[in-house]
Formats: C-alpha cells, sequence, structure tokens
C-alpha cells in the first residue's frame, strides 16, 4: 500500500500556512486514514488546496480496500456488539469484559473502521450467525456496512471464542470471516485472542495491511527509581521492567525479529551500547567503543545497528554489524551527530541529527555516508523516525526556537521528496520521539502535556490521541517490527 | 505461588492463651494440695544496744583547682560523729569542700553500741594545657573545590566564551601547581531541548574544557571526561537563570 500525499502545506519557501503560533487545529487528508468530516473538513479546506476532485468518492465498500488510489473515503462503520456468554460457567463475565473491552479497544484505535456506538444498536444482539438480522444493523440508526459478533464460553479447563465478521449489505452471503480461538481461560491468553480475531477483521478490512494489536512498545521508565528499559503491549497494557542496570538507560530500540534491545546505558567506562536478550533475559557481550555512544538504530534486515560515538573526537554517525564489528564511521562533518535511523523500506538511507549548522536540524544520507541531505529549514528538529513505506518522516521539531523564543516541541510529519511537512500535535507540551507503527497508521510518541512527560499514542494524521502511561515519567517509545 | 494440597491447621491465638491459663490453674491446684502447716516458735530474746551506722560520699567526685564539691554523711545510733580534716560534725550533714590536692575524707562515728568508719576521696585533677588554635592543613580536595571553577556555556553552544576564560585559566594555573591532582569534567546541558542531542551536546561540552586546559599544560591522562545532557540538573526551575546555571562544564576531583 503506498500513500499519495497530496497536499501543499508549510513549504520550504516559507508559504507557511501552518502557523504554529496561532494553534489552529489542522487535520491533513491522508487517503486511506481518515476523511475529516462535518465542521473540521470546512476549516482544514479553508487551509490546505487539495486535489479536490478526489476527495469525494461515491461509494466505500470496496473502494476504501484500495488506499493506494488517493481517493479520499470515509472508513467503514463497523457494528461491534459485545460478544454473548456461550455458557453458564462463572468463569465468563470476567473474560467477557476483557474479550469486549479489549477487542473494541483494537478496533477503534485500528484507523480503519469507525465503529458505530453502542447507543444505536437493537436490543437483541446475536452471538451465533442464526441470530443475525442483516437489515437491523444496516438500516438507521446503526447505518452499519459491517457488524462484528461472537460468544466467548470456558468449558473443560479451557476458553473458547468464536467470532464472525460480517458484510451486512450482502444478504446473499454475508460472512467474510468465521474464526474460532482456543486457550487457557486467563486474563492474558483472552486479551491475545481478543488482539488476533481484531487483527484478523483489520487485516481484512485496512488494505491487507497486518493489524498491530501484538505489537509492543519498548521505552524508558523512571518509575523503579532509575531510568531503565521497560516493555508494554501497543495498547499500554502488561508494563513492566526489562533491564535492572541501576544507573540511566536511554534509547531502546528493539531488533526488527523482536528478540534482542540495543539501548545506550552509563556504564563505569561511559555511554556504552548494549545488547540485552529477550530470549535469554540477560545482557549479551557487545564490543565497548570509548567515547560517548548514543541512540542505537537496526536496520530493517537487522544485520546493521548505526549509532552516534565520539570515540574520535566529536559524536559521529557509524555503522557496525549486529554483533557489534566490522565498525566504520559513514559522518565527518562538524557534529555533534546523533541520532540515526534506517529507512526502512530499503535500508540504503540514514535519516540522523547534525549540531554543524548550529541548532539541530535533520538530514538524509547514503548508508555509505555520501550526499547528506538537508531536510529541516531553521528552527530545533530532532528524532527523526522513518516511514514503514519509507515514504515519510516523522520529527520532533520546534520551528521557532531560541532564548526568549515561546514555542514548544511539536510531532511533525515530513514528505522526504518534498521536504514539505505537516505539524501533527498542536496542543503544547514537549512533544519528542515519534516512532512508526508497523502498520505505518500509527505513531507512538513522548508527551508532557499532561504535566510530565509520558507515553502518547495517535494516528498517523494526529487525531485519536491518547495516554498509554501514567506512572513515573515514561520517554522514547520504540514501537516493535510487527 | 505454587499450590499444594496439604491440609494444615492453624493453631489461632485464642487457643494457645487457653492451652497456658489451663496449665497454670493446673499447678497451683498440685501445689496447694502439697503445702503442710509449720508448729508457732520460741520467744525472742531481749535486744543488746544497736551499733552506729556511718556513709559518706562526696559529689562531684573530681574536680579542677578552685572548684568546689559537696560532702555528704549519714550516721545512726552515734554520738560522737568527725571527720578528718574537718573536726568534729552533726550527726547527719553536707558541707561544701574545695581542696587544692586529691583529699579522703575519713569519718568515724561513735555510740555505745560501738564504732563505725567510712571514708569517700576527692580527687582534684589539674587543667588541660590550652589548646593551641590549630590550623589543619587543607586537602588536596579541599584545595580542589576552592581553586577549581565550573565553566559556563552559551546555549547550543560548546565552545569557551570570552567570559568564561580567567576561569578556565585560573583552573589551568591551580591544576599546573598540584600536577597529582586527576578529575573528570562533566558536561551538563539544560532541560529544554532533546534528551539524545544533549548528551551529545554535555559530551562537546566536556571536551571543550578538556582541550583548553591540555591546551595550557594540563596532561590529560589526568582528565576524565562525561556527558550527563540533562540527565542531572543542579537546579529544577523553568527560567534562564537555572538554565545558565545547568549549561556548564562541572569539575569533580578523582580521589
Amino acid at each position: 500500500m503506498s500513500y499519495t500525499v497530496s497536499f501543499r502545506l508549510g513549504s520550504r519557501n516559507g508559504s507557511n500556512r501552518m502557523d504554529d503560533r496561532h494553534k489552529q487545529r489542522q487535520v491533513p487528508h491522508f487517503p486511506g486514514i481518515s476523511a475529516p468530516t462535518g465542521a473540521r473538513l470546512l476549516s482544514a479546506l479553508s487551509f490546505l488546496i487539495l486535489l479536490s476532485s478526489v476527495l469525494l468518492a461515491p461509494s466505500f465498500a470496496q473502494d476504501w480496500v484500495r488506499t493506494g488510489s488517493g481517493l479520499g473515503v470515509e472508513k467503514a462503520r463497523l457494528a461491534v456488539p459485545d460478544f454473548k456468554p456461550a455458557s453458564a460457567d462463572p468463569q465468563n463475565a470476567a473474560l467477557l469484559k476483557t474479550f469486549n473491552d479489549t477487542f473494541w479497544n483494537d478496533l477503534d484505535n485500528s484507523g480503519v473502521v469507525e465503529l458505530v456506538s453502542k447507543s444505536f444498536y437493537p436490543l437483541q444482539v446475536p452471538g451465533q450467525p442464526a441470530e443475525v438480522t442483516s437489515n437491523l444493523w444496516s438500516a438507521p440508526p446503526p447505518n452499519a456496512a459491517m457488524l462484528a459478533f461472537g460468544n466467548l464460553g470456558v468449558a473443560g479447563g479451557k476458553v473458547t471464542v468464536q467470532g464472525w465478521l460480517y458484510d451486512v449489505k450482502n444478504t446473499a452471503s454475508p460472512q467474510i470471516l468465521g474464526k474460532q480461538y482456543t486457550d487457557v481461560p486467563t486474563d492474558d491468553a483472552t486479551r491475545l485472542i481478543a488482539h488476533k480475531f481484531a487483527d484478523e477483521i483489520i487485516f481484512r478490512l485496512g488494505g491487507g495491511i497486518p493489524g498491530i494489536a501484538e505489537s509492543k512498545l519498548y521505552f524508558v521508565s523512571d518509575r523503579s527509581g532509575h531510568k531503565e528499559v521497560w516493555a508494554m503491549d501497543y495498547d499500554g497494557s502488561n508494563q513492566h521492567q526489562i533491564t535492572h542496570q541501576g544507573s540511566i538507560s536511554l534509547s531502546p530500540r528493539i531488533s526488527p525479529d523482536g528478540s534482542r534491545l540495543a539501548f545506550s546505558s552509563l556504564t563505569k567506562s561511559g555511554w556504552d551500547i548494549l545488547m540485552f536478550s529477550l530470549d535469554l533475559n540477560r545482557l549479551i557481550s557487545f564490543p565497548r567503543f570509548g567515547g560517548t555512544n548514543l541512540s542505537p538504530a537496526w536496520s530493517a534486515d537487522g544485520t546493521s545497528l548505526a549509532f552516534s560515538s565520539s570515540r574520535s573526537g566529536d559524536s559521529q554517525i557509524y555503522v557496525c554489524d549486529a554483533s557489534g564489528n566490522n565498525l566504520r564511521r559513514i559522518t565527518a562533518g562538524k557534529g555533534p551527530d546523533v541520532s540515526p535511523v534506517w529507512n526502512r523500506k530499503t535500508g540504503a538511507q540514514v535519516a540522523f541529527v547534525s549540531g554543524s549548522t548550529g541548532l539541530p536540524q535533520v538530514y538524509t544520507m547514503e548508508a555509505d555516508g555520501t550526499n547528506q541531505q538537508r531536510m529541516t529549514d531553521q528552527g530545533y528538529a530532532v528524532s527523526p523516525g522513518w516511514s514503514p513505506n519509507g515514504q515519510f518522516l516523522t520529527l520532533a521539531w520546534i520551528r521557532k526556537y531560541g532564548p526568549g523564543e515561546p514555542g514548544s516541541s511539536d510531532i511533525y510529519l515530513m514528505d522526504i521528496a518534498s521536504k514539505q511537512w505537516v505539524q501533527l500535535t498542536h496542543d503544547g507540551g514537549r512533544n519528542d520521539f515519534p516512532s512508526w507503527a508497523p502498520d505505518g497508521r500509527h505513531i507512538v510518541f513522548q508527551s508532557s502535556r499532561s504535566g510530565k512527560e509520558e507515553i502518547w499514542m495517535m494516528l498517523a494524521d494526529g487525531t485519536k490521541l491518547h495516554q498509554l502511561t501514567f506512572t513515573g515519567r515514561n520517554t522514547q517509545p520504540n514501537w516493535s517490527w510487527k | 505461588m505454587k499450590r499444594n494440597n496439604v491440609k494444615n491447621i492453624d493453631l489461632k491465638p485464642q487457643t494457645l492463651k487457653t492451652l497456658a491459663t489451663v496449665t497454670a490453674l493446673g499447678a497451683v491446684l498440685m501445689l496447694g494440695a502439697c503445702h503442710k502447716k509449720a508448729a508457732p516458735p520460741p520467744p525472742p530474746p531481749p535486744p543488746p544496744a544497736a551499733s552506729p551506722t556511718a556513709a559518706i560520699s562526696v559529689s562531684p567526685d573530681t574536680i579542677q583547682p578552685g572548684q568546689s564539691a559537696t560532702l555528704t554523711w549519714q550516721t545512726s545510733n552515734a554520738t560522737d560523729v568527725s571527720i578528718d580534716g574537718i573536726g568534729a560534725v552533726q550527726p547527719s550533714g553536707s558541707q561544701s569542700v574545695n581542696p587544692t590536692d586529691s583529699t579522703t575524707y575519713h569519718l568515724v562515728a561513735k555510740g555505745s553500741g560501738g564504732t563505725q568508719e567510712a571514708s569517700t576521696r576527692l580527687t582534684v585533677t589539674q587543667p588541660p594545657p590550652p589548646t593551641q588554635a590549630a590550623t589543619p592543613s587543607p586537602t588536596d580536595e579541599d584545595l580542589f573545590g576552592r581553586n577549581v571553577q565550573d565553566v559556563y556555556f552559551d546555549y547550543d553552544k560548546s565552545n569557551i566564551r570570552g567570559d568564561q576564560q580567567t576561569s578556565v585559566q585560573g583552573d589551568a594555573q591551580f591544576l599546573n601547581q598540584h600536577p597529582n591532582i586527576s578529575f573528570t569534567i562533566e558536561g551538563h546541558c539544560d532541560d529544554r531541548g532533546s534528551t539524545e542531542y544533549n548528551l551529545a551536546l554535555g559530551d562537546q561540552r566536556a571536551s571543550s574544557v578538556k582541550s583548553a586546559l591540555t591546551g595550557a599544560g594540563v596532561n590529560a591522562s589526568r582528565i576524565k571526561t562525561i556527558s550527563y545532557g540533562k540527565e542531572k540538573p543542579f537546579c529544577l526551575e523553568d527560567n534562564e537563570a537555572c538554565w545558565q546555571q545547568n549549561r556548564r562544564g562541572h569539575f569533580v576531583y578523582q580521589k
């Protein structure tokens, strides 16, 4: 799937229609994610110059699956009544609640469907195909295009979930999906079943891109008394501590295969890149390079690491293989250079931050260090993230920066080819360290908007913002690759 | 937590108390059963004349010359009581004494029942010699702390600015005079800006100060550098005064 981004916003010539000093809520139009509706559409139109002919699509049942066509489409309306109990087992109630909450949440946050409010549902909800009356769902008030329903029951020491996805406008053959899952009757297993079924639906309805309901986030938390690396499910559940260095540990980056975590930690010899094996649940050996070593980044094929090191003077970008051998420096100019990130699609370019011209700016270059291109034109720009489709960078940017200048740090989206950008966060606070989800639809980042640094998530168009962490200070989130 | 099918009985505190009481009652009943009555005693003989008692103490028991102490004595069944060095005294009483040397006070109490003696010792110590106004020699660490100034930086900069040159020169001079001292330079940043970039900037600041010192003759082998970025601020306020405090190269004596 490719995004056809056709927008003319803050261009490099400075004709900036997205003046963040006025803090207007500008919702950019990204085909395949969402179309602003109602009043927001009007206000967006008055500021954006788009190819207006593609804004309105006649029908959506098939079109919005082809999200690469540049069509601005409404998301499919999906009704998700609570799954019903399949048996009279007393364990059903608690597990059903876990399932229903998790399932609803996964679909609601997916960015590919619009969930019909439960207040519009008919009184009788189905738990089995025989109980479905399609026209009750396709007609007003629900006005749904799709229906997800099913049942959950505990029997014989196992929990079984049956789930269906129906096209309620197709009364002849409505079934799109029918699945059955079985596992031990625990909360964790039930959450996993909900994630799996939600991902099936999202995969089907989202243009063939896998859902993220089973993905993980790695981040830094100080709630244990020291900054350590922690992990959690993508929806904020199951937060748990990974490292126990008892020092300051920063910048966790999970390997593409999910088995190893690279991070930077203050050891007796200074700041070192350390490698933690999640399979073995301990540090594994990795060379000490000398100097200050920061911000490791994995290439998409898992064979290389880029990072910043001051081992030869000031901080430059280095590349080594996954075991720390074959070290080579790829930047040579005036530093400090830091925060490299690979092109996830090609593995052939690296974006990074350099203070060579004064305040830090974001650059791209080939993986051998040639052809450096400056991407940002002013202000203070850091923390680049590369989108899974290879086309976009996210970054944290204070466009007007300097002593006495107002201006918070916000998350921006930039089209690499044109260097045109869109501001995604607007509501104040310091927003930093954006990281892309593997579906290319979601971004996780750190924000101080609630009063202290926490991890937040949003869709790549800046909508559906919600907070994931609440305890201690939580920073530098990194999304798993699948 | 491992489950086990082992049944166990709790000995609750109530049960234990009851057991103890029952045991005690049982013991008392048993003793009562063994008790026998004794035969009445013969009439006592007439008492003789009582012998005198005597006691003497001094408080405090150690004084310096010129100070006084209180001597206290008590006697009974005595008609003639005297203390050596004082003379005859009341049977019981107290008196202030201030001898120049250590003294043993010896009391004799005589009565119809006999004689009793008691004594106590008052120690007079010589005062300690006057202490000299001692100036302990300062340690290297003290001198380091007093003489080596931190170096402050401009916003997003790591070059040594004009008004910091005197600090740097002064630091170099001291360090050249004390070649046995080793130390660490920490690079710090203010809390605006990003974690990773600030660690790199702090690294530059520490290196910048190190270069200035080695350029002035300080041996590089004495100098370690480390960046703390914005991880260990010196102050937390959100204003320029505090931000400037945090933008520094900070010296730490190496023990």
